[in-house]
């Protein structure tokens, strides 16, 4: 019941102003037993852009809701944690599991993103072994173990399998 | 600091399940098993049995039931989020109901995860593990403990 469905990967959102990082990040998850696809934004504005579907994002189909958000803290436009709270205080994303993935451990970051009800918060290492050992571990405790209420699973299928008949058909 | 998973749990064969997939695990951490919603509340807020206990010196995860007896663990995930001294503790509800009610009440009472307890040695002992790689070695929370305002 938790796991996911046969040939259906699980769509991540990752915010992340620097691409590097967002492309070694994608890569350590793409090497998860759990099938998933990473979509990236690159910065706060864009990220509450693609959840509330406006400007580029205003097409619900082309933004499939997420099964998991990984969120920078330092990012332009809008710092990250104010992205998580607003998307912790609408009732149509406060349900997604959302973790911190940065590279600042400073308390006041940690205690404003718990204050903010992060499910997780996590440090990213610098050297890539442990970077990939990371997203291991984390990529399979958000994917396969914790559950999402069926209301967000189902919306999310649903949507994902519409997204993708609408690639293929164009 | 020594590392904490409270357990609140009231079935005798999960807690021995739990026990030996920590200990198979090898990360040295001490678990507090509690048998029911109302011992994990007096536990957290020092009260009862647990007054001489210090208020700061909290789980770095908690392992919550949804079904136990006296206080239930919504009831306790409730008082856990309400109190300035807990309110920051990563709360699990670790539970074999897979009912669609509780999840989303869980997640309501603002607990950071649900994972359904798995039926199979196996995949329980694993589920176990995860967990306590996920809680205990990736993530992280605030050191300062808010005092009570």
């Amino acid at each position: 019941m938790n796991k996911p469905l046969e040939g259906e990967p699980l769509v991540i959102l990752h915010v992340e102003d620097d691409e590097a990082q967002a492309e070694l990040v994608k890569r350590s998850l793409a090497q998860n037993r759990v099938r998933n696809r990473v979509l990236n934004v690159y910065d706060g504005e864009e990220a509450l852009d693609y959840f509330f579907h406006r400007g580029k994002y205003s097409d619900k189909l082309k933004s499939p809701k997420p099964h998991l958000i990984l969120l920078d803290i330092r990012l332009p436009k809008i710092d990250g944690l104010e992205v998580l709270k607003q998307l912790k205080t609408n009732d149509s994303t406060k349900k997604i599991p959302i973790v911190i993935l940065t590279s600042s451990a400073q308390e006041e970051d940690l205690a404003k993103a718990y204050e903010y009800h992060v499910n997780s918060y996590v440090v990213k290492p610098f050297d890539y072994e442990n970077l990939l050992s990371l997203m291991h571990d984390l990529g399979f405790y958000w994917l396969s173990w914790n559950n999402l209420p069926w209301v967000i699973r189902a919306e999310n299928d649903r949507n994902y399998e519409q997204s993708v008949k609408i690639t293929k058909g164009t | 600091m020594e590392k904490v998973v409270l357990l609140v749990e009231d079935s005798e064969d999960d807690i021995k399940l739990t026990q030996m997939a920590f200990k198979e695990n090898n990360i040295a951490n001490k678990m507090v098993v509690l048998n029911d919603g109302e011992e994990a509340v007096e536990y957290l807020f020092c009260q009862g049995k647990y007054r001489e206990r210090d208020i700061n010196d909290q789980p770095t995860i908690i392992l919550l039931d949804i079904k136990l007896p006296k206080l239930s663990g919504l009831e306790v995930l409730k008082k856990i989020r309400a109190d300035n001294r807990t309110k920051y503790i990563p709360t699990v509800m670790l539970t074999s109901s897979t009912e669609e009610e509780d999840m989303i009440e869980g997640y309501k009472g603002g607990c950071n995860s649900y994972v359904c307890k798995p039926v199979e040695y196996e995949q329980f002992s694993q589920a176990v593990k995860q967990l306590e790689l996920y809680w205990v070695l990736n993530n992280r929370t605030p050191n300062k403990r808010i005092e009570e305002e």
